[in-house]
């Protein structure tokens, strides 16, 4: 009598999983424990054991197909057996893209790296397989710096993937992934080159595009007179020894942030479909862009109660690590409210797109010498810097963010308010 | 509470002074302990003082030291043998290991054997292949059996006091090199003792586990004083105990710093560090990030020649070595 192989659950919310490839052939025999496929999830690839030994009788699934955890995927058991009739081939339990509900695209796995030797075996330790699998990162795609090329335990926490953000439980998007696969037929040809997209380039794409459709943004510029704030970082790093952490604009920023938010909880609020979610803890999440054209946020807990001096060094050392490949778990989550300074680049003003679940993010740009009126209506020449803040419309009103901004630019215009 | 810095052979003379006053049914025998005042010294001046009922010469015959010692501790004294080096208790290995050892499960719990057999153990001063061996690992095979190795004067002071006073018997190997090594030991503390089975952290670490016994932990300690100026921290760990062995300090620190290096003067072929090993892969799977690896004398008879007995003995250079392999 034939067994059936039902889809085991192989995760954490996990309810379905890419089939790669099929490991054994219909008409193999295999022991109770062999692996019989290789799927993937939304973290990493995974292998399928039959919990049954015997003849494979048949595959209920081709490579490609979505199989939903408590499917019936094959069928194991006595040679010659014929296979029960299932519910028709490729039928009810798999997904297809065009489905409302979608968490995957049906892209392939990216490829693996130096750290598997001739037999495919990944070499990494064991440590390092059970914090991989703890923190969800895709063993295949993280190399290897121990003996031989090994994944040690390091290599998988200074992993980052290539455009990451803070994980966020993702929201269904309606219309099918990335809008659908509605641009029409893949363009071919020389001039060409298609790639996939990897999973998690993919999550972050469905969460700007989930924050863009279902956020009701709406954004307010303020001009701030950064001369004062910039005369007070020239004094307070004059002092700083050699070996210290200079202050940079953006770390006055980072903290003048978090005391407005303070001032204004609020917009330390997060939305949740049906509830507001106030968190008490202010952590300003900071964007940095990375050499590979990727995005990460790291975060700086607790600014409004830091000093300068403190966010100053702990920001420097999360930037450095996050530049360099090697950034903490702690060092990207956790945060409530999000600044993106694109001052470096000398850009006059940019908006920027609200992180769900938080309610707001700071988009700040450069301090530039222009000219100014003063206080006696006379033309002079100050340095102003533009911020603008984009504000999840449920949580916050058009007033609230004006005063919200104002508070800013008053912090930032009497920074003594900031050490 | 006042300390006073002493020599291991020093620290267990006095050691042996205070049980001995303490239980009169504690006493001494073993070739050369009273007339010739001790081979190493540590029974130094005892015949004058505790006469020759409980200071004991006896003849070049270790299976009689060894049986002596078992009936007599059978018949209710609490003796302290003593067999000149342990490669000359392999003559003794029987009484050792069948009776020493056994009497007590064999006879149900009739008899005890509360006795404590001192050896001396190690020597890299070219006493050649037959004269210096570490084999207390041999001993530490059999079940019935403590084995205690100090590595220094302090904890040989404490555990050759629990040894005595313990009812087990207790295989206590002292290493001939850290005779004159020195340590502070209580002032005036006769009650110090040594808990049986409790390995001791000798210096805290983050990033490797060295654990280590007897010589193995002065070389331990010299290497991970070293490798401080490399930005590498070792915890050091002193097993103190063979037999019982503390498995959990190794693993609570083995949890901490998920990397392992075993260090020891004894041979390489099944040893304490393929024990460790054996338990860390065990149980502990999911927390190693590198391979155990294991530092000990070469795979040879020992040689007489001085620079090749350096060679085939381990040092701090080579702990430092393995160490820096385990973090790569």
């Amino acid at each position: 009598m034939a067994k059936e192989i039902v889809m085991p659950n192989l995760g954490m919310d996990m309810d379905e999983a890419l089939l790669i490839t099929w490991t054994k052939n219909v008409g193999d025999t295999i022991s109770q424990g062999d692996v019989i496929a290789e799927v993937e999830t939304d973290k990493t690839t995974v292998e399928v054991e039959s919990p049954v030994g015997g003849t494979i009788i048949a595959f209920q699934y081709e490579p490609g197909a979505n199989l939903k955890v408590g499917a019936v995927i094959g069928y194991v058991g006595d040679a010659g057996e014929a296979a029960p009739a299932a519910g028709g081939g490729n039928g009810a339990a798999a997904t297809s893209s065009a489905q409302s509900t979608p968490v995957q695209a049906p892209a392939t796995p990216a490829p693996a790296t130096v750290a598997t030797d001739d037999g495919g075996r990944l070499k990494a330790s064991p440590l390092a397989r059970r914090i991989a699998e703890d923190m969800g990162v895709p063993l295949g795609q993280v190399s290897g710096s121990g003996p031989q090329g090994r994944i040690t335990r390091r290599d998988v926490e200074g992993y980052t993937p290539p455009a990451a953000a803070p994980v966020v439980a993702s929201s269904p998007v309606t219309g099918g992934f990335f809008g659908g696969a509605s641009y029409g037929k893949l363009p071919e040809g020389s001039d060409i080159e298609v790639s996939e997209i990897s999973k998690l380039r993919a999550r972050i794409g469905e969460r700007m595009v989930t924050s863009k459709q279902q956020v009701p943004h709406f954004y307010v510029t303020m001009e701030i007179n950064m001369d004062d704030a910039v005369r007070l970082r020239k004094a307070l790093n004059a002092v700083v020894p050699d070996n210290g952490v200079r202050i940079s604009v953006n770390d006055m920023i980072v903290k003048a942030l978090a005391l407005t938010t303070r001032a204004f909880p609020n917009f330390n609020t997060h939305f949740y479909g049906d509830r507001f979610v106030l968190h008490r803890r202010i952590n300003v999440g900071i964007a940095v862009a990375l050499d590979n054209g990727g995005l990460i946020n790291v975060v700086c807990k607790d600014a409004d109660i830091k000093s300068l001096g403190s966010i100053a060094m702990e920001n420097k050392g999360m930037i450095q690590r996050a530049r360099d490949g090697k950034v903490k778990p702690e060092d990207v989550s956790g945060s409530t409210i999000t600044i993106s300074n694109l001052g470096m680049y000398d850009v006059d003003n940019f908006i920027a797109i609200v992180n769900p679940p938080e309610a707001a993010i700071l988009a700040v740009g450069a301090a530039r010498q222009i000219p100014v009126v003063t206080e006696n209506g006379e033309l002079a020449v100050g340095s102003r810097m533009k911020a603008t803040i984009s504000v999840d419309h449920r949580v916050g009103n058009g007033a609230e963010a004006g005063e919200f901004i104002k508070y800013l630019k008053d912090l930032l215009e009497s920074p003594m308010r900031l050490l | 509470m006042a300390e006073k810095n002493i020599q291991m052979r020093e620290a267990l003379r006095q050691a042996l002074i205070e049980e001995m006053l303490r239980d009169e049914r504690v006493f001494v025998m073993g070739q050369e302990v009273g007339e010739w005042q001790g081979t190493h010294k540590v029974t130094r001046e005892f015949a004058d003082r505790f006469g020759e009922r409980r200071v004991r010469d006896t003849p070049i015959s270790e299976m009689a030291i060894a049986g002596t010692a078992v009936g007599a501790a059978m018949a209710g004294l609490r003796p302290v043998a003593e067999i000149m080096t342990i490669n000359f208790a392999f003559v003794a290995f029987d009484a050792i290991i069948n009776h020493m050892a056994k009497v007590h499960y064999m006879f149900n719990g009739q008899f005890t054997v509360p006795m404590v057999m001192r050896v001396a153990s190690g020597w890299g001063d070219q006493a050649t292949a037959t004269h210096s061996h570490t084999p207390e690992v041999i001993f530490a095979h059999f079940p019935g059996l403590y084995v205690a190795m100090p590595s220094n004067a302090r904890d040989a002071y404490g555990m050759l006091k629990t040894s005595i006073r313990d009812d087990n018997p207790v295989l206590f190997s002292e290493t001939i090199a850290l005779y004159p090594s020195v340590s502070s030991i209580p002032d005036n503390n006769p009650d110090y003792l040594v808990p049986v089975g409790k390995g001791d952290i000798k210096r805290s670490g983050d990033h490797v586990t060295v654990v280590g016994y007897a010589r193995g932990v002065a070389w331990a300690l010299e290497a991970a004083k070293e490798l401080e100026k490399e930005g590498i921290s070792c915890e050091v760990i002193d097993l103190r105990w063979l037999r019982p062995l503390d498995l959990e300090i190794v693993y609570r620190s083995f949890m901490k710093t998920n990397r392992c290096v075993i260090v020891e003067e004894a041979l390489p072929m099944f040893n304490v560090g393929a024990e460790i090993s054996a338990k860390l892969q065990e149980d502990l799977f999911d927390y190693m990030d590198a391979p155990i690896k294991r530092v000990s004398a070469m795979d040879v008879p020992l040689p007489y020649a001085r620079e090749i007995e350096l060679m085939a003995l381990p040092n701090a250079q080579k702990v430092m070595q393995a160490v820096r392999e385990v973090l790569r």
